[in-house]
């Protein structure tokens, strides 16, 4: 079963960086990135821009292309990682991991797979 | 023929539905489908042919390959954008055996409780997949509409299959937390019953009796758990003041007023030796001090003549595991008998639970008790307008009228 896990956060909650703190954070990261690759569990992973997003919408054939959504006081997506787990569970398990999930919040979605070439 | 449609409908179609969930690897959305495929065709065949011997294990095969012939059409409605690896075969005949049976159950119900689903979805899909309840008798528990309660079904059971929230018992390292939620959803559904938060009737009878119906499974189940065993006991004693609660005008009688002979002395005596089953398991927890805080008041001749110290002692270990308003203001109540009301009213000094109706009926009897007239006045008005229940409004009132200033 594939997760696509969305980690996301109010810009300017959490460690900063430049801090201890910051520094404590980046090594848990770093930690559980190594957990995650010997688990084999990794389809892919980033970060993400936060401040850069566009938008595509197409509404009765017509294109709209917008900036944003903007991360103003709402949480922002930040980070994600596809991950091949067993279940629920185990995905909730891996998510519980991610130092994000005490300042921001990390959101767990099944990804319906479906093959782009025939 | 329709009788034995209707039993089969009601004693086997929670067995059915959780072995094919099982089958299907927690596919609780289509084994939903294919179950109720499986009793539209048993309509048709049983009148035909004639009941067969085994309905279980006939609603069984049916519904298997009912679901099969579902995922084979999804398949190819899907083919150019699905990959489906498993194949499937037709060959596959059920032995329904009562201890698989019994942990496909448990496993519906942790899988039904599971915390990633929304708490009133958790209740209505235990109900509906475990319990057996009907979608308009779960409607009707809930005061929602017919079509309301099947959409909301419909998407946890969507949840469950989508998200892949597994159709098993958690492992050991998750399971304490997971079985504090599945006998949270059971203990919600009893008090739904025992104390409506909405509508006006003062007891709905149905859901209590399939709250002690679940409690019953899960104690079976895990027979070396305390927990299971706390919360059965406590439902059965709490549940054995039923019919005492009652006067013969409809409206609810406090413990206090009850008349004790009115009480299920059979109940009392089950909930009884459960609980002593739960005290000699290790750690029993918040169900089981709750079941023994309820098991001195079943056993005492009367309120005045009720073991009031022991029970604020148990009150006070209660509020070790759970500090909630709950059992704060009923420790306050306790310590009120057991060392007089200013002591009561001590702990409740300083509590900011303005917007909590017990706390303020709570106050009311303290105050009363205390002498002052005028501050219980107060505190009873305080609690009939945050009443939420018109049963319990009513004996509010009463209660006001008879002690009030």
């Amino acid at each position: 079963m594939q997760y696509l896990i969305q980690l996301t956060y109010r810009p300017g909650e959490g460690p900063q960086e430049g801090t201890p703190e910051f520094d404590a954070e980046m090594a848990v990261w770093g930690a559980l990135n190594n957990e995650l690759r010997e688990a084999g569990v990794v389809l892919g992973a980033s970060g993400l821009q936060i401040d850069s997003a566009t938008t595509v919408r197409s509404r009765d054939g017509e294109l709209t292309v917008t900036d944003g959504p903007y991360a103003e006081t709402k949480e922002t997506l930040f980070s994600f990682y596809l991950l091949e787990v067993e279940d629920l569970d185990a995905a909730i398990a891996w998510a519980a991991k991610m130092p994000a999930a005490e300042y921001g919040s990390v959101d767990i979605r099944p990804m319906v797979h479906f093959e782009l070439t025939s | 023929m329709t009788e034995a449609l209707e039993r089969a409908y009601r004693d086997e179609r929670a067995a059915v539905l959780a072995t094919i969930t099982r089958r299907l690897d927690g596919d609780l959305a289509l084994a939903e489908d294919a179950v109720q495929d499986a009793f539209v065709a048993a309509a048709v065949e049983w009148d035909r042919r004639g009941v067969p011997d085994k309905p279980g294990a006939w609603l069984t095969t049916t519904a298997w390959r009912r679901a099969l012939d579902r995922r084979r059409h999804e398949r190819v409605a899907r083919q150019h954008l699905h990959r489906i690896a498993e194949p499937m075969t037709h060959d596959f005949e059920f032995e329904l055996e009562r201890s698989s049976l019994e942990d496909d159950q448990l496993r519906m119900l942790f899988c039904c409780c599971h915390p990633a689903l929304a708490p009133e979805a958790r209740m209505a899909l235990t109900l509906r997949s475990v319990a057996g309840l009907t979608v308009p008798e779960i409607a009707r528990a809930f005061l929602s509409s017919e079509t309301a309660m099947e959409r909301r079904l419909v998407r946890a059971r969507r949840k469950v299959s989508d998200a892949r929230i597994p159709f098993a018992v958690p492992p050991d390292e998750r399971l304490p937390e997971r079985l504090a939620g599945v006998l949270r959803v059971v203990y919600l559904v009893f008090t739904e019953g025992h104390a409506p938060a909405r509508g006006d009737s003062p007891i709905r009878g149905e859901l209590c009796d399939e709250a002690i119906r679940l409690a019953r499974l899960l104690a079976a189940l895990m027979p070396d758990e305390a927990e299971p065993h706390g919360l059965l006991a406590l439902l059965l004693l709490t549940d054995a003041r039923r019919a005492a609660r009652l006067d013969d005008r409809g409206e609810l009688v406090a413990l206090e007023d009850q008349d004790r002979s009115r009480w299920d002395g059979a109940r009392v005596d089950e909930g009884a030796a459960v609980l002593e089953r739960a005290l000699r398991l290790p750690a029993p927890g918040p169900y089981a001090i709750q079941a023994a805080i309820a098991a001195l008041h079943s056993r005492a001749p009367s309120w005045a003549a009720t073991d009031w110290a022991q029970i604020a002692g148990l009150y006070a270990l209660l509020a070790g595991h759970d500090p909630s308003p709950v059992v704060t203001v009923n420790r306050a109540v306790a310590v009120g008998f057991a060392q007089g009301p200013e002591a009561g009213l001590a702990l409740l000094d300083g509590l900011s639970l303005e917007t909590y109706q017990p706390f303020w009926a709570a106050r009311a009897e303290l105050f009363r008790r205390a002498g002052d007239r005028g501050r219980a006045d107060a505190a009873y008005s305080q609690a009939i307008a945050l009443s939420g229940n018109a049963a319990e409004r009513v004996a509010l009132e009463r209660r006001r009228r008879r002690f009030g200033g």
